[in-house]
Protein backbone atom coordinates (compact mmCIF):
# COMPACT_ATOMS: atom_id res chain seq x y z
CA UNK A 1 0.00 0.00 0.00
CA UNK A 2 0.94 3.78 -0.49
CA UNK A 3 1.30 5.95 3.08
CA UNK A 4 -1.28 8.74 1.87
CA UNK A 5 -1.65 10.56 5.70
CA UNK A 6 0.96 13.24 6.83
CA UNK A 7 -0.32 13.07 10.03
CA UNK A 8 -1.10 10.48 13.31
CA UNK A 9 -3.59 11.70 14.87
CA UNK A 10 -4.76 8.44 16.74
CA UNK A 11 -5.48 5.06 15.48
CA UNK A 12 -9.33 5.70 15.70
CA UNK A 13 -8.86 7.27 12.35
CA UNK A 14 -6.73 4.43 10.89
CA UNK A 15 -7.77 1.64 9.06
CA UNK A 16 -6.39 -2.31 9.88
CA UNK A 17 -4.28 -2.05 7.26
CA UNK A 18 -2.87 1.09 7.90
CA UNK A 19 -2.00 -0.13 11.32
CA UNK A 20 -0.51 -3.28 9.95
CA UNK A 21 1.55 -1.18 7.71
CA UNK A 22 2.92 0.88 10.17
CA UNK A 23 4.05 -2.63 12.29
CA UNK A 24 5.75 -4.11 9.57
CA UNK A 25 7.68 -0.79 8.34
CA UNK A 26 8.62 -0.75 11.94
CA UNK A 27 10.14 -4.13 11.79
CA UNK A 28 11.80 -3.51 9.33
CA UNK A 29 13.64 -0.11 11.53
CA UNK A 30 14.41 -1.89 14.14
CA UNK A 31 17.47 -3.33 12.90
CA UNK A 32 19.11 -0.19 12.22
CA UNK A 33 19.49 0.36 16.49
CA UNK A 34 21.19 -3.16 16.44
CA UNK A 35 23.84 -1.54 14.09
CA UNK A 36 27.45 0.30 15.05
CA UNK A 37 26.29 3.13 13.42
CA UNK A 38 22.84 3.61 14.58
CA UNK A 39 21.73 5.97 12.08
CA UNK A 40 20.70 6.09 8.39
CA UNK A 41 20.23 9.13 6.34
CA UNK A 42 16.10 9.03 5.32
CA UNK A 43 15.06 11.90 7.10
CA UNK A 44 18.31 14.01 6.36
CA UNK A 45 17.92 17.43 5.84
CA UNK A 46 14.48 17.41 7.62
CA UNK A 47 13.68 19.04 10.81
CA UNK A 48 11.28 17.41 14.38
CA UNK A 49 9.95 19.73 16.40
CA UNK A 50 8.74 18.26 19.83
CA UNK A 51 6.28 20.44 21.26
CA UNK A 52 5.68 19.45 24.84
CA UNK A 53 2.76 21.01 26.70
CA UNK A 54 2.90 18.08 29.55
CA UNK A 55 6.04 16.90 31.63
CA UNK A 56 7.00 13.77 30.17
CA UNK A 57 10.37 12.06 29.72
CA UNK A 58 10.58 8.99 28.06
CA UNK A 59 8.06 9.74 25.15
CA UNK A 60 9.93 12.45 24.03
CA UNK A 61 13.13 11.03 24.71
CA UNK A 62 11.84 8.43 22.29
CA UNK A 63 10.41 10.74 19.37
CA UNK A 64 14.29 12.61 19.35
CA UNK A 65 16.25 9.14 19.57
CA UNK A 66 14.09 8.43 16.79
CA UNK A 67 14.30 11.28 14.96
CA UNK A 68 18.06 11.43 15.20
CA UNK A 69 18.36 7.44 14.39
CA UNK A 70 16.68 8.95 10.92
CA UNK A 71 19.11 11.69 10.26
CA UNK A 72 16.52 14.71 10.99
CA UNK A 73 17.55 17.65 12.89
CA UNK A 74 15.30 17.94 16.31
CA UNK A 75 14.32 20.95 18.55
CA UNK A 76 12.63 20.31 21.92
CA UNK A 77 10.14 22.99 23.29
CA UNK A 78 9.03 22.24 26.62
CA UNK A 79 6.07 24.52 27.76
CA UNK A 80 7.12 25.84 30.91
CA UNK A 81 10.35 27.85 28.94
CA UNK A 82 8.57 28.53 25.85
CA UNK A 83 6.01 32.14 25.33
CA UNK A 84 2.97 29.84 25.87
CA UNK A 85 3.39 31.13 29.63
CA UNK A 86 3.27 34.50 27.44
CA UNK A 87 -0.29 33.93 26.65
CA UNK A 88 0.48 32.60 23.11
CA UNK A 89 -2.47 30.54 21.67
CA UNK A 90 -1.69 26.80 20.15
CA UNK A 91 -2.35 27.86 16.56
CA UNK A 92 0.05 30.74 16.80
CA UNK A 93 2.83 28.26 18.46
CA UNK A 94 2.34 25.94 15.44
CA UNK A 95 2.07 28.61 12.90
CA UNK A 96 5.40 29.95 14.13
CA UNK A 97 6.94 26.26 13.92
CA UNK A 98 5.73 25.69 10.15
CA UNK A 99 7.41 29.43 9.47
CA UNK A 100 10.52 28.30 10.82
CA UNK A 101 10.37 25.38 8.07
CA UNK A 102 10.15 22.33 10.29
CA UNK A 103 8.79 19.39 8.79
CA UNK A 104 7.44 17.52 11.44
CA UNK A 105 6.01 18.79 14.86
CA UNK A 106 5.47 15.72 17.88
CA UNK A 107 2.95 17.31 19.91
CA UNK A 108 2.06 15.97 23.74
CA UNK A 109 -1.19 18.14 25.33
CA UNK A 110 -3.47 17.79 28.38
CA UNK A 111 -6.53 18.65 26.03
CA UNK A 112 -7.95 16.05 23.88
CA UNK A 113 -7.89 17.19 20.03
CA UNK A 114 -5.41 19.56 20.49
CA UNK A 115 -3.44 17.84 17.68
CA UNK A 116 -6.34 17.66 15.39
CA UNK A 117 -6.75 21.86 16.03
CA UNK A 118 -2.91 21.84 14.67
CA UNK A 119 -3.53 19.24 12.02
CA UNK A 120 -6.45 21.16 10.78
CA UNK A 121 -4.69 25.09 11.13
CA UNK A 122 -0.38 23.29 9.51
CA UNK A 123 0.47 22.00 6.41
CA UNK A 124 3.24 20.19 7.99
CA UNK A 125 2.99 17.10 9.60
CA UNK A 126 1.50 16.79 12.88
CA UNK A 127 2.07 13.62 15.24
CA UNK A 128 0.18 12.82 18.47
CA UNK A 129 2.66 12.56 20.98
CA UNK A 130 -0.32 11.94 23.63
CA UNK A 131 -3.79 14.47 24.02
CA UNK A 132 -5.26 14.37 27.31
CA UNK A 133 -7.76 11.02 27.90
CA UNK A 134 -8.22 10.99 24.25
CA UNK A 135 -5.55 9.33 22.70
CA UNK A 136 -1.89 8.02 22.12
CA UNK A 137 -1.41 6.39 19.31
CA UNK A 138 2.77 5.49 19.28
CA UNK A 139 2.48 4.53 22.31
CA UNK A 140 -0.43 1.86 21.26
CA UNK A 141 1.50 1.60 18.33
CA UNK A 142 4.64 -0.28 19.84
CA UNK A 143 2.83 -2.14 22.52
CA UNK A 144 1.12 -4.23 19.57
CA UNK A 145 4.19 -4.24 17.91
CA UNK A 146 5.81 -5.93 21.19
CA UNK A 147 2.47 -8.29 21.03
CA UNK A 148 3.25 -9.11 17.61
CA UNK A 149 6.71 -10.07 17.96
CA UNK A 150 6.36 -11.81 20.95
CA UNK A 151 3.78 -14.26 19.96
CA UNK A 152 4.00 -13.79 16.07
CA UNK A 153 -0.15 -12.50 15.80
CA UNK A 154 -2.29 -10.21 17.24
CA UNK A 155 -5.58 -11.70 15.57
CA UNK A 156 -7.71 -13.83 17.93
CA UNK A 157 -5.31 -12.92 21.36
CA UNK A 158 -6.83 -12.50 24.50
CA UNK A 159 -5.79 -9.12 26.01
CA UNK A 160 -6.56 -7.31 29.29
CA UNK A 161 -5.75 -3.59 30.34
CA UNK A 162 -5.77 -3.25 33.72
CA UNK A 163 -6.00 -0.04 35.37
CA UNK A 164 -7.19 3.35 35.21
CA UNK A 165 -9.50 2.85 31.72
CA UNK A 166 -11.00 6.20 32.97
CA UNK A 167 -8.54 8.69 32.33
CA UNK A 168 -5.87 6.55 30.11
CA UNK A 169 -5.13 7.36 26.85
CA UNK A 170 -3.19 4.63 26.56
CA UNK A 171 -6.13 2.14 27.09
CA UNK A 172 -8.34 4.08 24.24
CA UNK A 173 -5.58 3.69 21.40
CA UNK A 174 -5.24 0.61 22.28
CA UNK A 175 -8.84 -0.45 22.43
CA UNK A 176 -9.03 0.72 19.15
CA UNK A 177 -5.99 -0.48 17.61
CA UNK A 178 -6.64 -4.08 19.23
CA UNK A 179 -10.36 -4.51 18.12
CA UNK A 180 -9.53 -3.20 14.68
CA UNK A 181 -6.38 -6.38 14.49
CA UNK A 182 -8.96 -8.61 15.42
CA UNK A 183 -8.11 -9.15 19.38
CA UNK A 184 -10.12 -9.48 22.29
CA UNK A 185 -9.72 -6.95 24.41
CA UNK A 186 -10.76 -6.49 28.03
CA UNK A 187 -11.09 -3.87 30.52
CA UNK A 188 -10.35 -4.88 34.37
CA UNK A 189 -10.56 -2.01 36.70
CA UNK A 190 -12.94 -0.77 40.11
CA UNK A 191 -16.34 0.65 38.33
CA UNK A 192 -15.40 3.71 39.32
CA UNK A 193 -12.67 3.77 36.77
CA UNK A 194 -14.35 2.21 33.60
CA UNK A 195 -15.87 5.42 31.67
CA UNK A 196 -19.26 4.73 31.31
CA UNK A 197 -20.40 2.95 27.47
CA UNK A 198 -16.81 2.00 26.94
CA UNK A 199 -17.78 -1.45 26.07
CA UNK A 200 -19.43 0.50 22.83
CA UNK A 201 -15.87 0.61 21.74
CA UNK A 202 -15.95 -3.43 21.57
CA UNK A 203 -14.28 -4.45 24.78
CA UNK A 204 -15.58 -6.44 27.67
CA UNK A 205 -15.39 -4.83 31.05
CA UNK A 206 -14.59 -6.77 34.29
CA UNK A 207 -13.86 -5.62 37.89
CA UNK A 208 -12.65 -9.18 38.44
CA UNK A 209 -8.83 -9.53 37.87
CA UNK A 210 -8.73 -13.01 39.16
CA UNK A 211 -11.05 -14.45 36.38
CA UNK A 212 -10.30 -12.44 33.72
CA UNK A 213 -6.02 -13.59 34.05
CA UNK A 214 -7.17 -16.89 33.63
CA UNK A 215 -7.54 -16.42 30.01
CA UNK A 216 -5.10 -13.37 29.19
CA UNK A 217 -2.38 -14.07 26.65
CA UNK A 218 -1.48 -10.48 27.33
CA UNK A 219 -1.70 -7.57 30.56
CA UNK A 220 -1.53 -4.04 29.94
CA UNK A 221 -0.76 -2.57 33.54
CA UNK A 222 -1.32 0.69 33.35
CA UNK A 223 -0.09 3.22 35.56
CA UNK A 224 -2.29 4.46 38.51
CA UNK A 225 -2.30 8.08 38.21
CA UNK A 226 -3.42 9.33 41.60
CA UNK A 227 -2.04 12.90 40.96
CA UNK A 228 -5.25 13.30 39.21
CA UNK A 229 -7.40 12.14 42.02
CA UNK A 230 -8.33 15.74 43.22
CA UNK A 231 -11.62 14.70 44.91
CA UNK A 232 -9.31 11.69 46.71
CA UNK A 233 -12.18 8.98 44.97
CA UNK A 234 -9.75 6.38 44.14
CA UNK A 235 -9.17 3.78 46.21
CA UNK A 236 -6.90 3.61 48.64
CA UNK A 237 -3.07 2.25 47.61
CA UNK A 238 -3.05 -0.51 49.47
CA UNK A 239 -6.34 -1.83 48.97
CA UNK A 240 -5.89 -1.35 45.11
CA UNK A 241 -2.46 -3.23 44.79
CA UNK A 242 -4.39 -6.36 46.73
CA UNK A 243 -7.35 -6.59 44.11
CA UNK A 244 -5.77 -5.43 41.07
CA UNK A 245 -1.88 -5.19 41.44
CA UNK A 246 0.08 -7.66 39.51
CA UNK A 247 1.59 -9.90 41.91
CA UNK A 248 3.29 -13.61 41.48
CA UNK A 249 -0.14 -14.75 43.01
CA UNK A 250 -2.11 -13.13 40.10
CA UNK A 251 0.41 -14.61 37.83
CA UNK A 252 0.26 -17.86 39.51
CA UNK A 253 -3.63 -18.08 37.72
CA UNK A 254 -2.38 -17.27 34.76
CA UNK A 255 -1.04 -18.79 31.54
CA UNK A 256 2.41 -19.63 32.13
CA UNK A 257 4.09 -17.58 29.41
CA UNK A 258 1.30 -14.70 29.80
CA UNK A 259 3.11 -11.21 28.26
CA UNK A 260 3.02 -8.67 31.06
CA UNK A 261 3.19 -4.82 29.32
CA UNK A 262 3.51 -1.44 30.48
CA UNK A 263 3.55 2.20 29.35
CA UNK A 264 5.61 3.22 32.16
CA UNK A 265 6.54 5.20 34.45
CA UNK A 266 5.83 2.30 36.74
CA UNK A 267 5.10 2.57 40.49
CA UNK A 268 6.31 -0.52 41.88
CA UNK A 269 4.20 -1.69 44.07
CA UNK A 270 0.84 -0.18 43.29
CA UNK A 271 -0.12 -1.37 39.76
CA UNK A 272 2.61 -4.11 39.82
CA UNK A 273 5.02 -5.90 41.92
CA UNK A 274 8.33 -5.58 41.68
CA UNK A 275 8.90 -9.45 41.18
CA UNK A 276 6.67 -9.25 38.73
CA UNK A 277 8.21 -5.82 36.68
CA UNK A 278 11.74 -7.65 36.95
CA UNK A 279 10.42 -11.31 36.17
CA UNK A 280 10.63 -13.09 32.71
CA UNK A 281 7.01 -12.47 31.57
CA UNK A 282 7.41 -8.66 31.76
CA UNK A 283 8.55 -6.96 28.55
CA UNK A 284 8.46 -3.62 29.80
CA UNK A 285 12.13 -2.80 28.95
CA UNK A 286 11.44 -4.74 25.25
CA UNK A 287 8.72 -1.96 24.71
CA UNK A 288 11.42 1.14 25.37
CA UNK A 289 13.03 -0.04 22.57
CA UNK A 290 10.49 -1.09 20.46
CA UNK A 291 9.27 2.36 21.09
CA UNK A 292 12.28 3.54 19.05
CA UNK A 293 11.54 1.45 15.95
CA UNK A 294 7.54 2.55 15.90
CA UNK A 295 8.25 6.05 16.00
CA UNK A 296 11.02 5.94 13.72
CA UNK A 297 8.40 4.41 11.04
CA UNK A 298 5.68 6.68 12.04
CA UNK A 299 8.15 9.72 11.10
CA UNK A 300 9.17 8.21 8.17
CA UNK A 301 5.52 7.57 6.61
CA UNK A 302 4.31 10.46 7.59
CA UNK A 303 6.95 12.56 5.59
CA UNK A 304 6.29 10.00 2.71
CA UNK A 305 2.77 11.20 3.28
CA UNK A 306 3.79 14.56 2.99
CA UNK A 307 5.52 13.98 -0.35
CA UNK A 308 2.14 12.22 -1.35
CA UNK A 309 -0.07 14.68 -0.18
CA UNK A 310 1.97 17.95 -2.08
CA UNK A 311 2.00 15.05 -4.89
CA UNK A 312 -1.63 14.44 -4.92
CA UNK A 313 -3.51 17.96 -4.02
CA UNK A 314 -7.05 17.80 -3.03
CA UNK B 1 5.89 -3.87 -23.11
CA UNK B 2 6.67 -5.87 -25.78
CA UNK B 3 9.61 -8.05 -25.13
CA UNK B 4 12.25 -7.57 -27.81
CA UNK B 5 14.76 -10.31 -26.99
CA UNK B 6 15.77 -13.02 -24.42
CA UNK B 7 19.33 -12.10 -23.20
CA UNK B 8 19.70 -15.15 -21.04
CA UNK B 9 17.63 -18.31 -20.05
CA UNK B 10 18.35 -20.65 -17.34
CA UNK B 11 21.27 -22.57 -18.37
CA UNK B 12 23.04 -18.96 -19.20
CA UNK B 13 22.28 -17.83 -16.25
CA UNK B 14 23.76 -20.68 -14.25
CA UNK B 15 26.58 -20.29 -16.28
CA UNK B 16 27.49 -17.06 -16.03
CA UNK B 17 27.36 -17.50 -11.52
CA UNK B 18 29.59 -20.18 -11.87
CA UNK B 19 32.09 -18.29 -14.02
CA UNK B 20 31.38 -14.94 -11.40
CA UNK B 21 32.13 -17.21 -8.33
CA UNK B 22 35.55 -19.02 -10.10
CA UNK B 23 36.42 -15.35 -10.72
CA UNK B 24 35.42 -13.67 -6.92
CA UNK B 25 37.60 -17.03 -5.30
CA UNK B 26 40.53 -16.26 -8.12
CA UNK B 27 40.43 -12.66 -7.53
CA UNK B 28 40.57 -12.77 -3.66
CA UNK B 29 42.66 -15.98 -3.20
CA UNK B 30 40.08 -18.32 -1.68
CA UNK B 31 36.85 -17.88 -0.33
CA UNK B 32 38.11 -17.66 3.70
CA UNK B 33 37.42 -13.95 4.12
CA UNK B 34 34.40 -13.30 1.83
CA UNK B 35 31.09 -12.44 2.46
CA UNK B 36 28.50 -11.61 0.01
CA UNK B 37 26.06 -8.72 0.36
CA UNK B 38 22.20 -9.10 -1.64
CA UNK B 39 20.43 -5.89 -2.70
CA UNK B 40 17.12 -6.48 -2.17
CA UNK B 41 15.05 -7.94 -3.29
CA UNK B 42 16.83 -10.33 -6.64
CA UNK B 43 19.94 -9.19 -5.65
CA UNK B 44 19.64 -11.38 -2.76
CA UNK B 45 17.99 -14.45 -4.64
CA UNK B 46 21.47 -14.17 -6.97
CA UNK B 47 23.94 -13.73 -3.44
CA UNK B 48 22.36 -16.69 -2.37
CA UNK B 49 23.10 -18.83 -5.26
CA UNK B 50 26.53 -17.28 -5.58
CA UNK B 51 27.07 -18.43 -2.09
CA UNK B 52 26.20 -22.17 -3.16
CA UNK B 53 28.07 -21.80 -6.20
CA UNK B 54 31.27 -21.34 -3.90
CA UNK B 55 30.27 -23.65 -1.47
CA UNK B 56 30.74 -26.07 -4.72
CA UNK B 57 34.08 -25.13 -6.16
CA UNK B 58 35.99 -24.47 -2.88
CA UNK B 59 33.77 -26.19 0.04
CA UNK B 60 33.73 -23.11 2.50
CA UNK B 61 30.44 -21.47 3.37
CA UNK B 62 30.48 -17.71 2.79
CA UNK B 63 28.12 -15.95 5.17
CA UNK B 64 24.83 -13.95 3.28
CA UNK B 65 23.51 -11.13 4.12
CA UNK B 66 20.26 -8.84 2.80
CA UNK B 67 20.58 -5.09 2.03
CA UNK B 68 17.78 -3.19 2.01
CA UNK B 69 19.03 0.33 0.60
CA UNK B 70 15.55 2.14 0.92
CA UNK B 71 16.38 4.48 3.42
CA UNK B 72 19.99 5.75 1.74
CA UNK B 73 17.88 6.57 -1.82
CA UNK B 74 19.15 9.93 -2.93
CA UNK B 75 15.38 9.81 -4.98
CA UNK B 76 13.02 9.12 -1.99
CA UNK B 77 11.29 12.41 -2.33
CA UNK B 78 11.23 11.95 -6.49
CA UNK B 79 10.24 8.31 -6.57
CA UNK B 80 7.00 7.95 -8.84
CA UNK B 81 5.48 5.07 -6.39
CA UNK B 82 5.91 5.53 -2.76
CA UNK B 83 9.14 3.29 -2.11
CA UNK B 84 8.44 -0.09 1.28
CA UNK B 85 11.07 -0.28 3.48
CA UNK B 86 11.92 -3.60 4.30
CA UNK B 87 14.15 -5.58 6.36
CA UNK B 88 18.57 -5.33 6.34
CA UNK B 89 19.32 -8.97 7.47
CA UNK B 90 23.57 -8.83 8.00
CA UNK B 91 24.08 -11.01 11.04
CA UNK B 92 27.63 -10.67 10.97
CA UNK B 93 30.52 -8.05 11.57
CA UNK B 94 31.94 -6.70 8.00
CA UNK B 95 34.98 -5.64 9.84
CA UNK B 96 38.25 -6.03 7.97
CA UNK B 97 36.06 -8.66 5.45
CA UNK B 98 36.23 -9.03 1.80
CA UNK B 99 32.67 -7.48 0.97
CA UNK B 100 30.80 -8.64 -2.71
CA UNK B 101 27.63 -6.79 -2.94
CA UNK B 102 25.08 -8.24 -5.75
CA UNK B 103 22.82 -6.97 -7.35
CA UNK B 104 20.76 -8.27 -10.59
CA UNK B 105 20.90 -5.43 -13.18
CA UNK B 106 23.84 -2.19 -12.98
CA UNK B 107 22.46 0.75 -14.73
CA UNK B 108 22.88 4.33 -13.00
CA UNK B 109 24.79 3.58 -10.72
CA UNK B 110 22.80 5.16 -8.01
CA UNK B 111 22.02 1.86 -5.69
CA UNK B 112 24.91 1.14 -5.45
CA UNK B 113 25.79 4.69 -3.70
CA UNK B 114 23.37 4.40 -1.55
CA UNK B 115 24.23 0.45 -0.52
CA UNK B 116 28.06 1.71 -0.58
CA UNK B 117 26.78 4.04 2.14
CA UNK B 118 24.80 1.76 3.58
CA UNK B 119 27.61 -0.41 4.07
CA UNK B 120 30.02 1.57 5.47
CA UNK B 121 27.49 2.13 8.33
CA UNK B 122 28.14 -1.66 9.72
CA UNK B 123 31.70 -1.14 9.75
CA UNK B 124 34.58 -1.03 8.17
CA UNK B 125 35.46 -3.72 5.19
CA UNK B 126 38.77 -4.42 3.95
CA UNK B 127 37.54 -4.13 0.40
CA UNK B 128 34.08 -4.06 -1.54
CA UNK B 129 33.91 -5.71 -4.97
CA UNK B 130 30.41 -5.49 -6.81
CA UNK B 131 29.02 -8.51 -8.83
CA UNK B 132 26.00 -7.83 -11.42
CA UNK B 133 24.05 -10.10 -13.57
CA UNK B 134 23.76 -7.38 -15.99
CA UNK B 135 25.63 -4.35 -16.54
CA UNK B 136 23.37 -2.18 -19.11
CA UNK B 137 25.53 1.28 -19.59
CA UNK B 138 24.02 4.25 -18.86
CA UNK B 139 26.37 5.14 -15.71
CA UNK B 140 25.28 8.48 -14.05
CA UNK B 141 28.51 8.07 -11.30
CA UNK B 142 31.80 6.94 -11.04
CA UNK B 143 30.59 3.45 -10.73
CA UNK B 144 31.91 0.21 -12.30
CA UNK B 145 31.80 -3.75 -11.62
CA UNK B 146 34.47 -6.16 -10.58
CA UNK B 147 32.40 -9.12 -11.96
CA UNK B 148 29.26 -8.71 -14.56
CA UNK B 149 27.12 -11.89 -15.70
CA UNK B 150 26.60 -10.20 -19.42
CA UNK B 151 27.32 -6.47 -20.79
CA UNK B 152 24.14 -5.76 -22.96
CA UNK B 153 24.53 -2.15 -24.61
CA UNK B 154 20.97 -0.97 -24.57
CA UNK B 155 18.48 2.33 -25.20
CA UNK B 156 17.50 4.37 -22.49
CA UNK B 157 13.74 3.30 -23.62
CA UNK B 158 14.51 0.13 -23.12
CA UNK B 159 14.45 -2.16 -19.96
CA UNK B 160 16.05 -5.34 -18.85
CA UNK B 161 13.81 -7.47 -16.58
CA UNK B 162 15.97 -10.16 -15.02
CA UNK B 163 13.01 -13.17 -13.81
CA UNK B 164 13.91 -14.98 -11.16
CA UNK B 165 13.39 -18.76 -10.28
CA UNK B 166 12.34 -17.44 -6.70
CA UNK B 167 10.62 -14.32 -7.25
CA UNK B 168 8.92 -14.87 -10.88
CA UNK B 169 8.71 -18.45 -11.08
CA UNK B 170 11.39 -18.61 -13.90
CA UNK B 171 14.71 -18.09 -14.72
CA UNK B 172 15.32 -15.36 -17.86
CA UNK B 173 16.33 -12.50 -19.00
CA UNK B 174 14.82 -10.38 -21.32
CA UNK B 175 14.91 -7.22 -23.15
CA UNK B 176 11.91 -4.80 -23.52
CA UNK B 177 10.54 -1.96 -24.36
CA UNK B 178 8.87 0.84 -23.62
Amino acid sequence: MEWQRKDLLGLEELSAEEIEFILETAASFKEVSTREIKKVPALRGKTVVNLFYEPSTRTRVSFEVAAKRLSADVINIAVETSSVKKGETLIDTGKNIEALKADIVVIRHGSSGAPNILSRNLNISVVNGGDGWHEHPTQALLDMFTLKEKLGRIKGLDVCIVGDIAHSRVARSNIWGLTKLGAKVTVCAPAMLIPAEIEKLGVLVSDDLDKVIRNADAVNVLRMQFERDNQEAFPKQLEYFQKFGITEEKLALAKKDIIIMHPGPINRGIEISSEVADGKNSVILEQVTNGIAVRMAVLFLVSQGKEYQDAHPH
Amino acid sequence: MPEKAKILDKEAIQRSLTRIAHEVIEKNKGAGNLCLIGIRTRGAFLAQRLSECIKHIDNIDVPVGILDITLYRDDLALAKSQPIVRKTEINFGLEGKDVVLVDDVLYTGRTIRSALDALIDFGRPKTIQLAVLVDRGHRELPIRADYVGKNIPTAKNEKIEVRLLESEGKDEVVLTED
